[in-house]
């Protein structure tokens, strides 16, 4: 019921409990630059935020350029809704982390990283400065890191305040510079013009432990799970109405049945997949597969059980994206209220079948207008709750 | 605000300024230090701030009303987060969020009037196997129950002291 409680979240048996910190960054350490990358992008690692980028390319993209000072950011601000997978590396393989960005570092020759710890896991922050005081300490940060001549490089850490928009990389980075968390417009990508206009690298903490993972077992290993286009393992977040909730790794390409089998979900009527910003997914899909190529996600899954009510879980998600949206642009900052408002008319049985083909034009409106992810993607669940329950909506 | 009260904000903002750089970066550290410290980030404050950086305070006011933790409104000396989002709400998190209110006689979004305790919404806060969730400052409490924040508000009642934890200023580029 304390601050312990952090630590007991269930997990299944993790890669990442078996490689030794270390392991993957000194087999990195001997490597050129080019073969670190190319030994990424050999992976077809892609992004664990959810956005599913690939790392590889992202990191080519740094090394290309030519600036003196380039950083590496790992993007900390676990805020998606059903979202902790990042909560349990950090708690446990924090050295793991660590030892990607300083691979990545190297790869792209970054001068400093910064960790982007949401608020919330404030908790968490002593935690990870010791370990980077330990590194300091072993040489593993620092001047001249592993014998390279001229491999300087340090981490530190950086406090979120508080804003869930902050997990957009742009708005992450307007945040490092101390302006409100609102999305820069793309290009430029923060890998030419990033944190105070210089080249930098936003990772996901999933991502680059599973760089360590990748340097510390081989490429083969790595792309001997998942599927063609989505390599390797995924750390899921489960909660919700099932048995087992906690973090589970799976292959990629695991259907929507399986994973709920693992977790003890089978009687779901529905799940969440991707948090407040994914889809939901009903019973007559989940043979369907959890991967880029199909349903592609940061890892967030929250089962509902047969007598959930998907008004009520609508109508939660879409306050969290009024209360969220940072204001920027108006089809988000205006859309989600407006949407929200329609959910309350639904509930109250006063919407009528006109209004509501309105209100999906404007969540359609939404998904090509708005600016950044965040309001974009507000509006797909609500699409899919209407799409997939639409009876139960009509009988109430 | 006394004076010597000026004085020691001052000091205050200078110290993470000394640490963290002069610049714009270092608004953030520096707001949640004073929010941290003085529990809000009044008129003079942002002023105080912006004077420091060398930016406009309407800067400040903008960037101190975006984010979560560095609101200027007052708050008490320890913030009850609860989270609202899906997981914890499926798992209950209304009744918690009653005895809260009974417990604490105030309602979200509130604090007490002789500012020990406030009480405030969360979005979620990676807590979502466990919920219901919450935080009270930097402490996490999980799998609540009613029962449980009987005993947690009374536990903060009778440590009225010396429980608010700490944080040291941060540092970025």
């Amino acid at each position: 019921m304390n601050s312990d409680s952090m630590v007991t979240t269930v997990a299944n048996e993790l890669t990442f409990a078996s490689v030794p910190p270390g392991e993957g960054l000194a087999k990195a350490l001997a490597m050129s630059r080019v073969e670190i990358i190319d030994t990424v992008r050999d992976s077809k690692l892609k992004g664990r935020g959810g956005a599913g980028f690939p790392t590889g390319i992202k990191w080519n993209f740094a090394a290309a350029e030519k600036h003196p000072r380039k950083y590496i950011i790992c993007n900390a601000d676990e805020g998606e809704p059903g979202t902790f997978k990042d909560r349990l590396i950090l708690t446990e393989y924090a050295d793991l982390v660590l030892d990607g960005m300083t691979i990545g570092a190297r790869a792209m020759n970054a001068a400093l990283g910064l960790i982007y710890l949401r608020a919330e896991y404030g908790y968490l922050r002593s935690r990870l400065e010791e370990a980077i005081h330990a590194r300091r300490e072993a040489g593993l940060l620092g001047v001249d890191i592993g014998g390279i001549k001229g491999f300087d490089f340090d981490i530190m850490v950086a406090m979120g305040a508080g804003a869930y928009v902050c997990g957009e990389e742009t708005a992450l980075i307007e945040s490092l510079e101390g302006f409100r968390g609102e999305p820069r417009n793309r290009p430029p990508f923060p890998v030419v013009s990033g944190f105070l206009s210089r080249p930098s690298v936003v990772n996901n903490v999933e991502t680059l432990a599973w760089v360590s993972c990748i340097f510390a077992k081989g490429v083969d290993w790595f792309k001997s799970v998942g599927t063609d286009l989505s390599t390797g393992h995924k750390l899921f977040s489960v909660s919700g109405d099932c048995e087992r909730p906690g973090v589970y790794e799976f292959p990629f390409g695991i259907t929507v049945g399986e994973l709920l089998k693992e977790v003890g979900g089978e009687d779901a009527k529905a799940v969440l997949i991707g948090g407040a910003s994914g889809r939901c997914v009903p019973r007559s899909q989940f043979e369907r597969r959890l991967a880029f190529e199909d349903i592609p996600t940061g890892g967030s899954v929250v089962v509902f059980g047969p007598g959930r009510d998907m008004l009520a879980i609508a109508h939660n998600l879409l306050d969290f994206f009024v209360d969220e949206s940072c204001g920027q642009c108006t089809p988000c900052r205006l859309g989600n209220g407006k949407l929200l408002e329609g959910v309350e008319m639904l509930q109250a049985g006063t919407c009528t079948l006109e209004y509501l083909n309105d209100l999906k034009a404007l969540a359609n409106t939404m998904q090509v207008a708005a600016k950044c992810g965040l309001g974009q993607t507000s509006s797909v669940a609500f699409l899919s709750i209407l799409e997939h329950f639409g009876d139960d909506i009509h009988e109430s | 605000m006394l004076i010597t009260e000026r004085d020691r904000l001052r000091e205050d903002v200078m110290a993470v300024a000394q640490l963290t750089g002069f610049n714009r970066a270092s608004l953030i550290p520096i707001l949640r230090e004073v929010k941290e410290k003085y529990r809000g980030v009044d008129s003079y404050a942002m002023q105080l701030i912006a004077d420091v950086l060398g930016i406009h305070p309407v800067e400040v006011y903008a960037v101190a009303t975006f984010y979560a933790y560095t609101q200027p409104e007052a708050e008490g000396r320890f913030v009850f987060r609860l989270c609202r989002t899906l997981s914890c709400d499926l798992a209950s998190k209304d009744i918690v969020a009653r005895q809260l209110q009974k417990d604490l006689g105030i309602g979200f979004g509130e604090a007490t009037e002789d500012g020990v305790f406030s009480l405030e919404w969360a979005n979620c806060m990676g807590m979502c196997d466990q919920g219901p969730a919450m935080l009270v400052n930097e402490t996490v409490y999980s799998r609540l129950t009613p029962e449980m924040v009987h005993e947690i508000v009374d536990d903060y009642r009778s440590h009225k002291e010396g429980r608010a934890t700490k944080r040291a200023p941060e540092r970025t580029a």
